[in-house]
């Protein structure tokens, strides 16, 4: 793991929450659009709204990212390293639209941490058992490249 | 009977969302490292590398379906209960499928993660 790598995944969650919270700012000035397909056309002009473009662009950032650290990292790897995502949003509800966040809301944040801290410390990708087994160099594109 | 289609709808959530994932991570492991191509082909290469992938746009058309069962899920049922119900149970399905399919060495420092996180997931909505 280099600390690019660590970058990518500060990525992963910092662009996906910013992207929510922004996406949660815009719908309120929609007010309550019940999800069905009647409210279809107003579904689709939220869109228009500047806090939801702005949040679909940071959620396009997110997925870049996400994309990335899956080239080169496990998937076991990479979902609870980037569960702190889950924390932060508590973070903002807390602080930036101000609700309440109960004692065991905050157990769960703790869980969650700790979550994150055990896989972290870890290794982040794993030889898959097919390649040990029959010493298989590894077949994707990139890496047959830089051994030519 | 609306439990009954609020755990449909979770089930389809977690059941789409994990072959999302799993496709996802597949076709990024076929490509390879990103950061190594871009440095040596530049963004373009990367993007057209991504897209020519196949298994890459079933695994986006999983993670659409998911998104849309999220979507009717919530017009059904709470919100305190899908969306924690989906999001822990996913964590789990995750590290089934990631160990079946693509077979990741899921040891026991990874299943306690995964098994901490589902269980704050929980705790978050209560």
């Amino acid at each position: 793991m280099t600390f690019r790598k660590y970058l990518v995944l500060a990525g992963i969650t910092v662009f996906a929450t910013a992207g929510d919270s922004l996406l949660a700012r815009g719908m309120k000035d929609l007010g309550n659009v019940n999800v069905s397909l009647h409210n279809l056309s107003a579904l689709l002009l939220a869109i228009l709204n500047p806090w939801v473009t702005a949040g679909i662009l940071l959620l396009l950032a997110f997925f870049a990212c996400y994309m990335s650290a899956l080239s080169w990292a496990d998937l076991t790897y990479v979902l609870p390293a980037t569960s702190l995502y889950y924390v932060l949003v508590a973070l903002i509800a807390r602080f930036g639209f101000h609700e309440e966040i109960s004692p065991t809301r905050w157990l769960g944040i703790a869980l969650i941490a700790a979550g994150v801290g055990f896989v972290a410390a870890g290794p982040s990708v794993t030889p898959s058992r097919r390649h040990l087994d029959s010493h298989e160099p590894c077949r994707d594109a990139v890496s047959q490249e830089v051994k030519s | 009977m609306k439990d009954i289609y609020a755990w449909a709808a979770i089930g389809l959530i977690v059941l789409t969302s994990t072959t999302g994932d799993v496709l996802l991570s597949y076709s990024m492991k076929r490509v390879g490292d990103v950061g190594e191509l871009w440095k040596r082909r530049g963004v373009l290469a990367v993007v057209g590398r991504v897209l020519r992938t196949p298994t890459f746009a079933l695994g986006l058309m999983a993670m659409g379906i998911a998104f849309y069962s999220l979507l009717f899920g919530l017009s059904w049922g709470n919100l305190s209960l899908i969306v924690p119900a989906s999001a822990s149970l996913s964590f789990a399905a995750n590290a089934v499928a990631a160990r079946i399919f693509l077979h990741e060495r899921v040891g026991r420092r990874r299943w306690i993660a995964a098994l901490l996180v589902a269980g704050g997931v929980v705790l978050m909505a209560v």
